[in-house]
């Protein structure tokens, strides 16, 4: 049995790959290089051409912004990161090769490298499929490197959302700072374990009510306004309980905790040391799906109380699941035919997953309050959750526990 | 495990005929002959931890003397399932169902000899028990034809029984939507409910995605006797069930009220061999009878509390005589007495009844959530239909609720490891 522990090694010219189909013993050797120019602004972010031939490819990021700025390429679910260039000065240019594979995808840049980031665009790679090395530690290293970019993305389009929301909440703007609540949580959602493995964040950041009173820790975080905001919920949820409204300076204290844990999050990702495992990969996939099944979750209603926003946070842990699995995929497909196998029916759950998820709403549009789901249809949502835990929780295996064809 | 007492009926060597069947407590006079008692059959009057076969003509856990324990589990398709979804969890779970019967893990790998990165495929507690005289029984509801809407999702309406048609309610019906009915149904009984559990619980996993649990329930006690060789047991109103009970030893009974026969329903006779089963999840108000007099129990059971016999006289297994009086006139066995109505003598029929007691802890306003299982076996849903219309006057109703109500097709047995449960009506 392997235990390989691969650090994550995000460099300048990261070389990923692009929709990897690992077909031992053949390399792209030889093969010429497309450079693509890559113009981020401060309002654009601009690629020419937009379509390349499979093959290598050079991204050559010129930052014509003012501050500093990052260029991912997404793929076509716009949430996978296939490959990323960070850090990139203004006026400065910098190199990412990949070995590009057929398919669509996404181009997109970050200047302030905090957001969803701007300037997204579709980008084609067009021709063969590219026969890539077997390399063991290579294909592992760049979905350690992909996943890892996922969660630093996450990471920085956390911060500006929880400002926006806390932002609303300190301004009495109680009416914006709900309709914020969700959206503020999706990139939390996507990459929680990540957070969880910060010992203190977590508990700070997400702890319900019931969890902090139980640890004797102060109540804090996201549904500690939640519960200021959705003030006759909670009373009706704790009619024990003498329940108060903050006052401004409550309001600021508990504002400013969240968005101060989220920037320690975002650091905590963007350090230096900062490195996951394929294993963190895999089971993190998993341990979001626990996530919503777990007695406290998304699936009772229990993980939003208040603001019954359960079916949020339930997409937002499967797109990170999902990511995690997309990072993996290749790896799994390439090591044995039960992978490849593994690979199809993970995508056909997850699609129906999300498909079920989409008949309630989408992050776009909201989604219904989880209070007005009924328990059968609970049970229909718990069911599809199940057929794709089911499958998911063998990725580990797939990945780690079958040794590379030769 | 509890000795089987073969020697009771043997001695009084008492003969009956044309019995009738109760649902709680009830019947006549057994069908036992010292023939039926040679001729016994394996199982719970045998080895209690041996294995039954799960291959056969009729499925196994029907005659099958009855086991002890029950985990009854009910499910629906999910709404992505297509037909070939539907064909391969019916051999996946014939497979299983093949495997965990003769006591093996629910695959070959099982529950410790997987690779150590991934879940087991077997989840384990069954290590170490013997076969327990598990058996699976698979049933199909009416949604496999059609589902709510009328949809027939699989290709099957055309082989839809003719009478696999949701039950006609019943006086005293308390019947909740989400505990009855079901698409498939999974029917495990062992003389040790860990062994039973961990059939439904390996089943349901197995069915994830495919198929999802919908309502499900345990059992201890058998009500029935289904073999010659068992003991009658009692119900939780501590009355002796199940005493003239359709026995695994009468082919004649079992071939004219159990099994569907070929040309019984020709659009369906993928059916023939097997049967069909109703389950009532009954509610007992447990405080009320208790409170009760014992004379008044038995008026409203119809026999002896301490010996089972009508209250015509006699033993256990005498017949009830029902033109009996009592010295003022009024009939011995009363009529609105369980026994009378729910009797072949009233019903006009007989079924197959396989109900365990249940006890799911306390309800909300702190009585004992307590009651039987009922289940019952028949050629047809006319037979159970009949048996509970003529329960309709019965004084036992004013102590008793159904909660919930299915009716399943049990499809015939595999015939072997190439075959599976369902392969009939697939063909």
């Amino acid at each position: 049995m392997r235990h390989p522990v691969i650090a994550a090694t995000v460099g300048a010219a990261a070389t990923a790959l692009l929709l990897a189909g690992c077909v031992p013993n053949a390399t792209a050797d030889g093969a010429s290089t497309t450079v693509v120019a890559v113009e981020s602004t401060e309002t654009a972010c601009t690629v020419t051409p937009a379509s390349v031939p499979s093959g290598p490819v050079t991204f050559r990021v010129t930052n014509a912004g003012e501050r500093v700025t990052e260029f991912y390429v997404l793929k076509d679910d716009g949430l996978s990161i296939v490959a990323e260039v960070e850090n990139v000065a203004p006026g400065a240019e910098r190199d990412l090769t990949v070995v590009g594979q057929p398919g669509d995808y996404f181009t997109v840049c970050k200047p302030g490298m905090i957001g969803d980031g701007i300037g997204t665009t579709p980008f084609t790679i067009t021709g063969e499929a590219v026969s890539v090395g077997a390399d063991e530690e290579a294909a592992a290293a760049e979905a350690v490197a992909a996943y890892t970019a996922y969660v630093k993305s996450q990471a920085a389009e956390l911060v500006p959302r929880v400002q926006a929301f806390v932002d609303a909440y300190v301004a009495g703007d109680d009416d914006t700072a709900r309709g914020l609540f969700a959206s503020a949580r999706v990139p939390y959602e996507r990459i929680e374990p990540t957070a969880d493995a910060f010992g203190e964040l977590d508990p700070a950041i997400d702890y319900r009510k019931p969890g902090a009173e139980a640890e004797g820790i102060e109540f804090t975080g996201f549904h500690r306004i939640e519960m200021d905001l959705w003030l006759d919920a909670a009373r009706a949820n704790y009619p024990d309980e003498d329940l108060q409204p903050l006052d401004q300076a409550g309001r600021e204290a508990v504002g400013n905790r969240l968005v101060d844990d989220v920037q320690a999050l975002y650091d905590a990702v963007h350090a230096a040391d900062f490195s996951l495992t394929l294993s963190n990969i895999t089971n993190g996939a998993i341990g979001l799906l626990d996530e919503i099944s777990a007695p406290d979750g998304k699936l009772p209603g229990e993980e939003n109380e208040f603001a019954h926003t359960d079916l949020s946070d339930f997409l937002a842990n499967i797109e990170g699941a999902q990511v995690a699995f997309e990072s993996v995929r290749a790896i799994a497909a390439s090591r044995s035919a039960e992978g490849e196998a593994l690979v199809a029916e993970l995508d056909e759950r997850f699609a129906d997953m999300v498909a079920l998820l989409h008949t309630y709403g989408s992050f776009e549009s909201g989604f219904v309050a989880y209070d007005t789901v009924t328990q059968a249809e609970r049970n229909v949502l718990g069911a599809q959750l199940n057929a794709l835990s089911e499958p998911l929780s063998t990725l580990t295996h797939a990945v780690l526990g079958v040794e590379p064809a030769a | 495990m509890i000795p089987v007492e073969v020697t009771r009926r043997g001695l009084l060597g008492a003969v009956g005929a044309g019995l009738g069947a109760g649902l709680l407590a009830g019947g006549a006079a057994g069908a036992a002959t010292a023939t039926a008692i040679a001729g016994r059959g394996a199982g719970a009057a045998g080895d209690p931890a041996a294995a039954v076969a799960f291959h056969g003509a009729h499925q196994a856990g029907i005659v099958t003397p009855a086991q002890d324990r029950l985990h009854f589990a009910s499910f629906d398709l999910m709404p992505t399932a297509d037909r070939a979804d539907v064909i391969a969890l019916l051999q996946a779970w014939s497979a299983a169902a093949a495997r965990m019967t003769q006591g093996l893990d629910v695959s070959e790998t099982g529950a410790v000899g997987g690779p150590p990165l991934a879940p087991p495929e077997d989840t384990g507690e069954a290590l170490g028990l013997p076969p327990s005289n598990l058996t699976i029984t698979f049933g199909f509801g009416p949604g496999l034809f059609a589902d709510a809407d009328g949809v027939d999702r699989y290709g099957l309406a055309a082989r839809r029984p003719a009478a696999l048609q949701p039950l006609p309610s019943f006086a005293f019906d308390l019947l909740e939507a989400p505990i009855s009915g079901g698409d498939l149904a999974i029917q495990a009984c062992a003389n040790d409910p860990q062994v039973a559990v961990h059939a439904i619980r390996n089943l349901t996993r197995i069915a994830f995605g495919t198929a999802m649990l919908r309502w499900a329930q345990l059992g201890f006690g058998r009500t029935s006797s289904t073999s010659t060789g068992q003991q009658t047991p009692r119900n939780l109103f501590g009355y002796k069930d199940g005493t003239a009970n359709i026995m695994a030893e009468d082919a004649g009974a079992l071939a004219e009220h159990v099994w569907v026969a070929a040309g019984d329903d020709p659009a369906a006779d993928w059916l023939a061999g097997g049967a069909y089963l109703v389950t009532r999840r009954i509610a007992m108000t447990i405080e009320n009878w208790d409170r009760l007099p014992l004379a008044e129990q038995d008026d409203i059971v119809g026999r002896d509390k301490r010996d089972g016999a009508p209250l015509s006289g006699g033993g256990e297994f005498t017949t009830p005589d029902f033109d009996v009086r009592r010295t003022d006139g009024a009939a011995a066995i009363p009529a609105t007495s369980h026994l009378r109505l729910a009797h072949e003598h009233t019903s006009g029929t007989r079924i197959l009844r396989r109900g365990y007691n249940y006890v799911d802890g306390a309800n909300a306003l702190g009585q004992l959530d307590a009651g039987l299982f009922f289940m019952s076996y028949q050629r047809s849903p006319e037979q159970f239909i009949a048996v509970q219309r003529s329960l309709a006057t019965d004084a036992m109703n004013e102590y008793i609720r159904h909660q919930s109500s299915a009716l399943f097709a049990v499809p015939p047995g595999a015939r072997g490891d190439g075959d599976w449960v369902g392969s009939t009506l697939f063909a």
